[in-house]
């Protein structure tokens, strides 16, 4: 897995790649959660994503709520395959905001 | 990670006693990757001695048995310890223990096996007890719980760390119809959501023609027939037959082999 952060004004984003899986989403959720203590919304972009488990939902879950708790906008773009599957299995995918890309959020400023 | 369609499960030869008597003679069967199949057959056919070997519980007396491409027969308890995270089970009676809630009973493979936060742990053992339907139930005990839900606790709790391998002995056995046809649909679910290998044993008739993909029928511990569900559905051995159409047994006598039986060990 691979993860990297950058700034897209006013957002944060989360750029994940690889496989999210029970030895790398510790990281992904540290990331996640520490991306949210400097108050700025954030978009997690999956679209690199080759595989995503329970472990790196379940992280997914936890920094919705903790952006939620906190008044912040939070949003995944473009989940696709495995971790699309794994979202709709436990019907997260109609929960969570859910982009197309990256792209088309960021546009609409 | 196995390649789709590529051999999940490998059974070649398994042959395995329970003393001297012979239980699994020379069997062979194979799963794919992302196949459904369901092992059938009469009382004492041996599919449940089946399935404790393909667990790793017993070593076989000869033969292979090849998980996701490893020999469990030829495995030490460290390798085996790293191949059951990707195995779940649940057996036919649940298996929960009685003296933790259903929530801690899901979560224990996680502590098990992994080094998770507890956050992560809570959130995705809650995540699957809301794919089994067992949404908030985490805080009951198991004696608190139906028949049908404690299958699906079990279910959850095989399912919790996203195996590739899932092993599901009886998921029918004592439910109501509806119950039973709620179980099916969660285990096609479960396997096109997640791409599993599912080994369910059952002897239920229409709930093995609904889920399989491949069906291998055993019969006094033989493989009688392996093939597609169709295959199986349109067999016209006798055996199959009888198994199929719910007709007694009619097993002819070996005189023999009859007081051979009554009369071992005796002077």
């Amino acid at each position: 897995m691979n993860i990297e952060t950058r700034d897209s004004p006013p957002f944060r984003v989360i750029l994940l790649s690889g496989d999210v899986d029970l030895h790398s989403s510790p990281q992904a959720r540290q990331s996640i959660l520490d991306s949210l203590k400097t108050g700025k919304p954030l978009l997690v972009d999956l679209s690199g994503v080759s595989y995503m488990d329970s472990s790196g939902v379940a992280s997914l879950v936890e920094g919705y709520q903790t952006a939620r708790k906190q008044g912040l906008e939070f949003g995944l773009a473009a989940p696709a395959g495995p971790a699309m599957s794994v979202l709709k299995l436990a019907r997260l995918d109609k929960v969570f905001p859910i982009h197309a890309s990256l792209e088309e959020r960021l546009a609409r400023g | 990670m196995s390649s789709p369609g590529s051999l999940a499960i490998e059974v070649t030869d398994l042959v395995t006693h329970y003393g001297p008597r012979m239980i699994l003679d020379h069997v062979n069967f194979s799963a794919r990757q992302g196949e459904i199949m369901v092992v059938m057959g009469g009382s004492g056919s041996g599919k449940s001695t089946l399935l404790r070997h393909l667990l790793g519980l017993h070593q076989p007396t000869s033969g292979a048995i090849k998980l996701l491409g490893k020999d469990i027969t030829k495995m030490n308890a460290d390798e085996m310890f790293d191949l059951r995270k990707n195995m779940g089970v649940a057996f036919q009676g649940g298996a929960l223990f009685n003296s933790m809630t259903v929530g801690e009973n899901v979560e224990l493979p996680l502590r098990e096996h992994t080094r998770l936060d507890d956050n992560t742990i809570r959130i995705m053992s809650r995540m699957k007890l809301e794919v089994v339907n067992l949404a908030g139930f985490e805080d009951l005990m198991p004696s608190e719980l139906s028949g049908g839900m404690i299958k699906r606790a079990a279910l959850a709790r095989a399912i919790v760390m996203d195996p590739k391998l899932l092993f599901f002995d009886e998921p029918s056995a004592g439910l109501d119809p509806v119950a039973s046809a709620e179980l099916d649909e969660l285990i096609l679910t479960l396997r096109d959501a997640m791409n599993m290998t599912i080994v369910v044993v059952t002897h239920e008739l229409e709930s093995a023609f609904k889920i399989a993909d491949s069906i291998t029928v055993l019969d006094h511990g033989r493989i009688l027939m392996s093939d597609k569900t169709a295959a199986v559905r349109a067999s016209e051995h006798p055996r199959i037959r009888a198994l199929l159409d719910r007709t007694p047994r009619d097993d002819s006598v070996d005189a023999d082999e009859y007081m051979e039986r009554l009369t071992r060990e005796i002077n």
